[in-house]
């Protein structure tokens, strides 16, 4: 009883309080990054935005086996294929819906050339609805963009594979 | 115009002008930073980083905040009565403005040397619950009105138990003037003395000012925004300057009566090359960052504790000690002539 009231007297549970604050504000590094600057760490498998991939000669690899299509559970993907003029199957048609897409990653999975692939970027948000619907000639050009970080992520998670 | 007239009104009247000029600046400068302190502070102790875009460190956030305010539309409601519910805001910014006048920045920066000083203050800040009850009633909303009524019962149950403390600090140095309050004389035990007012102060002056863990008339969760919820714009801008202004102005009195207003502390002879006015400025942001601190740390009171903490322990308690200290001087024969 005596004690409880020298505490409240004595503010002890409020000078324990403010000094955990202060032990706060000098002793605890900050858990929040200045974002547009800094960003925080990415898994090699991190599923960002789609890009389709070529070989170091600069043809594409998509061969239309059009197994990303059939696994995609969002149906985001359309396919459309004919054989080249060198007769060779290629894509004449290859959109992904970004705003169907969930980002699950089987494209990339099922591919069996590495071409689809989610690579590292996760700002890539638009004003407008169209700008999401990715056309082949986007596709490529993420991949064109990211090459060399998609390349090192899937190096280093082939182990894993 | 003769030479005696320019020599007595103009010449006068203009540094008077020039003087309040610099003070209103500096006021709303302080209030500027104080903001961004505030979320920098509070930030830091959240471990997060606080406005870091505008600007080196975010340093141009109020800035960029005021005039945002500023570029807004002023909403004034339909229900509302419109001449009041403009008065209001004004009437809180300037008379949080007008207390300025008495306080000593530094022995000689004073715009208005008043005997009574320490009176002017405490009823200029005794109707800043008049603009915000004006405000509350005006908006003609429920929050707001709400609002209005627990700011002016807590803001009335907190000065009594600030006027018997600064009772206690009149009895020791035996003037209103808060020129001489600084320069009296106090003795180290006279300052352990007090030392136990100066922190039921702190708390009164939280409650006073409206500020967490006494934010009850704001309480953003049960009515979300009190008496402001109606304002937008520059109106609200307004009633936030003024808010701030008294946070400061009240932080300043705190120095002015407890800590030696701009003496260097301790009175340490050799701290007195720098000049008056820093360590006043210093003295002041010490008590802001209590302020800020506060906020910080704790959670909001409910109503109930609120007035029993302001009834039934400040009161009891600042009564004593008034009775105490006259005791003691009385005994010692030291009241000051």
């Amino acid at each position: 009883m005596f004690v409880q009231y020298a505490k409240s007297f004595l503010l002890y549970d409020i000078v324990k309080g403010l000094l955990l604050t202060l032990k706060y504000m000098f002793f605890m590094p900050r858990v929040t990054i200045n974002y547009p600057y800094e960003k925080g760490p990415i898994s090699p498998r991190f599923r960002g935005e789609h890009a389709l991939r070529r070989y170091p000669n600069g043809e594409e690899r998509c061969i239309a086996c059009k197994l990303c299509e059939a696994i995609c559970p969002a149906l985001a993907i359309t396919i459309e294929a004919e054989p080249r003029e060198d007769g060779s199957r290629r894509t004449t048609r290859y959109d992904i819906d970004m705003t169907k897409c969930i980002y699950c990653g089987l494209c990339a999975e099922a591919c069996p050339v590495d071409a689809i692939v989610e690579g590292p970027n996760f700002e890539f948000s638009t004003e407008t609805r169209e700008e999401l619907y990715y056309n082949k000639d986007k596709l490529l050009e993420n991949g064109d963009k990211w090459e060399a970080q998609i390349a090192a992520n899937l190096v280093a998670d082939a182990p894993y594979r | 115009m003769s030479p005696e007239f320019m020599n007595i009104y103009v010449i006068p009247g203009a540094m008077m002008l020039l003087h309040i000029g610099v003070l209103v600046g500096a006021v709303i400068g302080a209030v500027a930073y104080m903001t961004y302190a505030e979320r920098k502070v509070m930030g830091a102790m959240q471990r997060r980083q606080g406005p870091m875009l505008v600007g080196p460190f975010g340093l141009l956030q109020p800035i960029a905040d005021g005039i945002k305010l500023l570029s807004k539309e002023t909403i004034v409601p339909t229900q509302s009565n419109k001449p009041v519910f403009i008065i209001a805001p004004i009437l809180l910014f300037m008379l949080a403005l007008v207390s300025w006048v008495v306080i000593p920045v530094s022995a000689k920066l004073v715009v208005a040397d008043l005997n009574v000083g320490i009176l002017f203050l405490f009823a200029v800040s005794s109707m800043g619950v008049y603009g915000i009850i004006m405000a509350g009633w005006a908006s003609n909303s429920k929050y707001a009105f709400l609002g209005a009524m627990r700011s002016a019962s807590q803001m009335i149950s907190y000065e009594v138990s600030m006027g018997l403390i600064i009772v206690n600090v009149l009895l020791v140095t035996g003037s209103l003037n808060l020129t001489e309050i600084v320069l009296a004389d106090r003795p180290v035990w006279m300052q352990v003395l007090l030392f136990p007012m100066l922190i039921v102060f702190i708390i009164s002056i939280l409650a006073e000012t409206n500020r967490a863990p006494f934010d009850l008339p704001e309480g953003e969760s049960e009515i979300t925004g009190g008496f402001m919820v109606e304002y937008s714009s520059m109106s609200y801008a307004l009633f936030f300057l003024g808010e701030y202004a008294n946070m400061i102005l009240m932080s300043a009195l705190t120095v002015v009566l407890f800590l030696g207003g701009w003496l260097p502390p301790f009175g340490i002879e050799a701290l007195s090359v720098v000049p008056e006015i820093i360590w006043f400025v210093l003295k002041t942001c010490l008590i802001l960052f209590v302020f800020i601190w506060a906020r910080a740390t704790f959670p909001r009171y409910r109503y109930d504790q609120l007035m029993r903490l302001g009834w039934k322990i400040f009161l009891p308690l600042t009564l004593l000690w008034v009775v105490l200290v006259s005791g003691i001087l009385v005994y010692t024969d030291s009241l000051p002539q």
